[in-house]
């Protein structure tokens, strides 16, 4: 049996001291001990280390292999509130499904009264909210069903951020597209044609993508893969970049900003881009490092491009 | 937001303690020093041309038109501190030092130089006098540091003067800011409006009142974070003499 002693990081002081704590109890026991104490830090804000500066212990950390006699000494952080991931990406989807609707829809107060409740004369303002919303309900429908997620929560702070971000891109792009003024895109059906098909290819792969990657984590965190191609055509963007499920994601945004030839769309894509080949590029080298077989030819988001 | 420049770098006091501070290499020092004293030396001329166009014609007004062509040079020339930071060899976040640039540049040509009528109003000296004494003081406090050789007196300046320049500089800032927007509103200057085939729009006029805002929640922030990094500088004063 074994003894655990808490610590703030801050003040050193003593928080908590568990007697009798079965060697192979995991640290995510121990933070569910912490908690009886502490009711309101539950184990997602709970971070403890072995030094005041030292890193995160895991969960599934065993007591018994951690350095120190028969008293183990834990400093404890609050990582503030956190939310899981779940709550998190449902906010952020369900935002601008709603948000758009409201301009579309044309709510008073947004354009002058005389076009309140009014419809654009112009097809493509209807397809380009048809297009929005399949979207984001196809994510909301990807996060409900799909996606396994890796690490437990979110702070608070990075989420609200990310609903700014999420929402009033939505709200300033939505805007303009159902303007009473707006201008339909300068080479008319056939560019939106174009436009919807490369739309539809780029949803289904990203589709495809999440369904690979969700089948890949099916058996445990315990089988380390990476993603390999499968039957499905789609999937064999996996044979040139790392994260086809980003590529597959701007090619979404791109069509749609040439759908609709509109510039705050554009923007967005942009800062979407920059965002995801960041995330892409660590993911990547993550892969590489871990994997001594993983494939030369493969890219990060873009083929061929490093 | 832009007054006195904040000191991002250089603040840990080197004050010959244990800490071996890994600067730039040698070859990057020189450039470094050569630039904050063309810096210095360039802010000196704006000075003095204030000083002497003041004698000249005995009144403040319109003081800016002789010192319009340096002022625009070498504040323009600052953008070259937001490369030393992306390139690493000054210690400074980019985000800070590239917000803190642009936000000038943008005064002196979006707005002054953008906006005529506005260039013989005081509050564009009153921003002008507050950006010149600083950057002397900070472009000389760089170089002497650099060169390992920092009096007291630039240190002390560096991190008191602020306490009046500061506000000055952001008041005179709003003033001319304030000063702009009807011309602004008038002429349409830098707006796109509806309809037109990329569907976007943008009123400066709003811009610039939302710039004014800004100032609401940066300037505390900015000014507190420098009383703090006085504090934590000069505070031992009682500790050391005055030898570096």
């Amino acid at each position: 049996m074994k003894q655990v002693e808490i610590l703030d990081t801050e003040t050193k002081e003593q928080l908590c001291f568990l007697d009798k704590v079965e060697p192979h109890s995991t640290i995510s026991d121990i933070k569910g001990l912490f908690h009886k104490s502490y009711p309101r830090r539950y184990p997602a804000r709970q971070a403890l280390t072995l030094h005041p500066q030292g890193n995160l212990l895991k969960d599934d950390e065993v007591l018994q292999n951690l350095p120190g006699g028969t008293t183990a000494k834990l400093y404890f952080r609050d990582l503030g509130p956190q939310l899981g991931w779940t709550m998190v990406f449902l906010s952020e989807y369900v935002g601008p499904l709603l948000i758009y609707l409201l301009f579309y829809f044309r709510v008073p107060y947004i354009y002058t009264p005389k076009y309140t409740f009014t419809s654009s004369p112009h097809p493509v303002v209807s397809l380009a909210c048809a297009c929005h919303s399949f979207h984001y309900i196809k994510r909301l429908v990807e996060t409900i069903f799909v996606h396994r997620f890796s690490h437990g929560t979110l702070p608070l702070r990075t989420m609200l951020r990310n609903c700014v971000y999420y929402w009033g891109f939505s709200a300033w792009l939505a805007y303009y597209i159902n303007h009473p003024l707006y201008t339909p895109p300068s080479y008319g059906e056939r560019q939106i044609k174009y436009a919807l098909f490369i739309f539809m290819l780029c949803e289904a792969g990203n589709f495809s993508i999440h369904y690979s990657l969700n089948s890949l984590l099916g058996e445990g965190p315990k089988c380390r893969r990476f993603p390999h191609p499968s039957k499905n055509p789609f999937t064999w963007l996996f044979f040139f970049v790392s994260c086809p499920n980003y590529t597959y994601e701007v090619g979404v945004w791109v069509s749609f900003s040439i759908m609709t030839q509109c510039v705050p769309v554009a923007l967005f894509t942009l800062l979407g881009f920059v965002q995801m080949t960041i995330w892409a590029k660590g993911k990547h080298k993550a892969y590489t490092r871990e994997f001594k077989d993983y494939p030369a030819l493969r890219m990060p988001i873009l083929p061929f491009i490093p | 937001m832009s007054a006195p420049a904040m000191g991002t770098s250089k603040t840990a006091p080197n004050d010959g303690s244990h800490k071996k501070k890994k600067g730039p290499g040698t070859l990057a020092t020189a450039y470094l020093v050569i630039y904050n004293v063309v810096m210095t030396a360039g802010w000196l001329v704006i000075a003095v041309g204030l000083v002497r166009a003041y004698l000249t014609r005995g009144s403040y007004h319109g003081l800016y038109y002789s010192i319009e062509k340096p002022l625009k040079f070498f504040q323009t020339g600052a953008l070259l501190e937001i490369l030393h930071c992306a390139v690493g060899i000054v210690p400074s976040s980019v985000v800070l030092t590239g917000f803190q640039v642009l936000s000038r540049v943008f005064l002196t040509w979006a707005v002054t130089h953008s906006v005529r009528e506005v260039q013989s109003e005081d509050s564009v000296l009153l921003f002008v006098v507050a950006w010149t004494i600083t950057e002397i003081i900070r472009y000389s406090f760089y170089t002497f540091s650099l060169l390992n050789h920092l009096p007291y007196l630039i240190k002390w300046a560096r991190y008191t003067f602020f306490i009046v320049l500061y506000p000055m500089g952001v008041t005179g800032e709003l003033l001319t800011i304030y000063a702009a927007l009807p011309y602004v509103q008038k002429t349409g200057l830098y707006s796109v409006t509806l309809p037109n085939k990329y569907n976007f729009s943008f009123d400066y006029y709003t811009f610039l009142i939302l710039t004014m805002v800004s100032y609401i929640p940066l300037f505390p922030q900015l000014y507190f974070h420098m009383l703090r990094q006085r504090k934590k500088v000069l505070g031992h004063m009682e500790e050391y003499t005055k030898v570096e």
